[in-house]
């Protein structure tokens, strides 16, 4: 079997397994562990269900952004009609209160930054 | 087949794939099969068909030199050549693939020809089918990269850069790419074009219309799935982080649509080698592009050249001499 521009075939084909291997190459080691967002001890449900929270959440937040700060409107009928403030600092927060051992677990891993921060302000995580 | 029956075998084949996945994997529930099993056969295919496509391009002798020459070759000094156009060296070669490559500089030469009333013959110059093919693939490619963030923990600085880059209008929740769309307007352009252009239309075949329809699909249930049919997002990951580091994990209650648009990919990657689409490799090896126009400063001698018994006149003569003196005829040698 005779191959022609071999010297710039086998580089070239070189460079293409080792771009579409290089997924594999990266993660040699082994997958990293995937993320355990720390969950509140005392509470036992969020405002919706854990699917809908796990898929839906920044949907969510965003939605309640509109409602409070455009219509003004600060209930919200949540899981089983319960009725809860639509607050991120006030409501999220006060169960999930850390910022570093919750939500930054998860976004870290899938590599988002949420703008959430950009107005609110960060829990102190010392606290 | 005619153009409509090859749009609706494509259409119908993206649907039955799509059912198929929606069954298999969402309603059935065979996870593993399509969230491990069919990834990786699709990805072995892709990467072996494309090897040995290459090997069997590399094992076909180009003898001479046919590159299309577009412009002035070099000749008199004093001759203006156009180096790029009709590259005489390996720099220029590597100018003209680089132009071709990034820029697709073949199709932003494409010159419509019109005939009006006179009779007078037009030539214009028509860039929508450059627009529309560099739209689409920068799109795909940004998308392609983009996706790293699924196979690679942290995720690489240039990603995230290029995330911000492509939702740096900041609309929306999860934030809104561009690439996506731009991908979706292009595909739709191109495959309106292919279809409503009478010449077109009349060349297409099934293989022309499914990869578009396919692609389509493909964008359009990842966007399904990042702004509407929410998933488990970290499900989602640690099932592609798992394929990449060859230990493959199910997460349970990730949403089907997830396992349509892996299975579309996953035709996608194994449909790939053994269809126009391999002209992700070809584009390389066009002897029309990738070869220098020097048939006049280089000897080119074809491989194949078989050693062929010649028998010259003067050997002839040689031979014969005593014969054609007796005839009468004229020899060189006496």
């Amino acid at each position: 079997m005779k191959i022609y521009d071999a010297n710039k075939i086998i580089p070239g084909l070189l460079i293409l397994v080792g771009l579409f291997t290089f997924p594999f190459l990266y993660n040699i080691g082994g997958a990293a562990p995937a993320p355990k967002p720390e969950l509140p001890k005392e509470q036992k449900t969020c405002v919706q269900s854990l699917a809908f929270m796990k898929a839906g959440h920044m949907q969510l937040l965003n939605d309640w952004r509109d409602q409070v700060v455009r219509q003004a409107n600060r209930v919200y009928v949540g899981l089983d009609g319960k009725e809860f403030n639509p607050s991120l600092q006030n409501t999220c927060m006060e169960c999930h209160t850390s910022k570093v051992k919750f939500c930054d677990q998860c976004h870290n891993y899938a590599g988002v930054t949420p703008y959430c921060w950009d107005c609110h302000i960060a829990p102190k995580e010392n606290q | 087949m005619n153009p409509k029956e090859s749009v609706v075998f494509s259409l119908v084949a993206v649907v039955v794939l799509v059912l198929l996945s929606w069954v298999g994997a969402g309603l059935i529930g065979m996870h593993f099969l399509f969230g491990v099993l069919i990834p990786y056969l699709a990805f072995a295919i892709f990467l072996f068909g494309m090897v040995y496509r290459i090997v069997g391009w590399a094992r076909s002798p180009v003898p001479f030199r046919i590159p299309t020459t577009c412009g002035q070759q070099k000749s008199l000094p004093w001759v203006k050549w156009s180096p790029i156009e009709n590259p005489v060296d390996t720099k220029g070669v590597l100018k003209r693939m680089f132009f071709e490559v990034f820029l697709f500089r073949s199709l932003f030469r494409n010159v419509k020809l019109e005939l009006r009333e006179g009779p007078k013959l037009l030539y214009g110059s028509a860039k929508w089918l450059w627009l529309g093919a560099i739209a689409f693939h920068y799109a795909f490619l940004v998308i392609l990269i983009r996706h790293f963030r699924f196979f690679s923990e942290p995720v690489a600085g240039l990603v995230r850069g290029l995330e911000g880059l492509d939702g740096f209008l900041e609309v929306g929740v999860p934030r809104f790419y561009l690439s996506g769309a731009v991908l979706l307007a292009a595909i739709a352009y191109l495959f309106a074009r292919r279809y409503l252009v009478p010449q077109l239309k009349y060349i297409s075949l099934p293989a022309d219309y499914f990869p578009l329809v396919l692609i389509f699909s493909i964008g359009l249930t990842g966007i399904l799935m990042r702004y509407f049919i929410k998933v488990d997002i970290i499900g989602v990951k640690q099932m592609t982080l798992g394929l990449a580091a060859l230990q493959p994990t199910v997460v349970e209650g990730v949403g089907s649509i997830f396992y349509i648009h892996i299975f579309l990919v996953s035709v996608l990657f194994a449909y790939f080698p053994f269809s126009k689409l391999v002209h992700l490799a070809g584009v390389f090896l066009s002897p029309t592009r990738n070869l220098a126009n020097n048939s006049r400063f280089v000897r080119h001698v074809n491989p194949w050249n078989y050693p062929v018994k010649t028998h010259t006149y003067d050997e002839y003569e040689e031979e014969f001499r005593e014969k054609m003196i007796e005839a009468g005829l004229p020899v060189e040698k006496e």
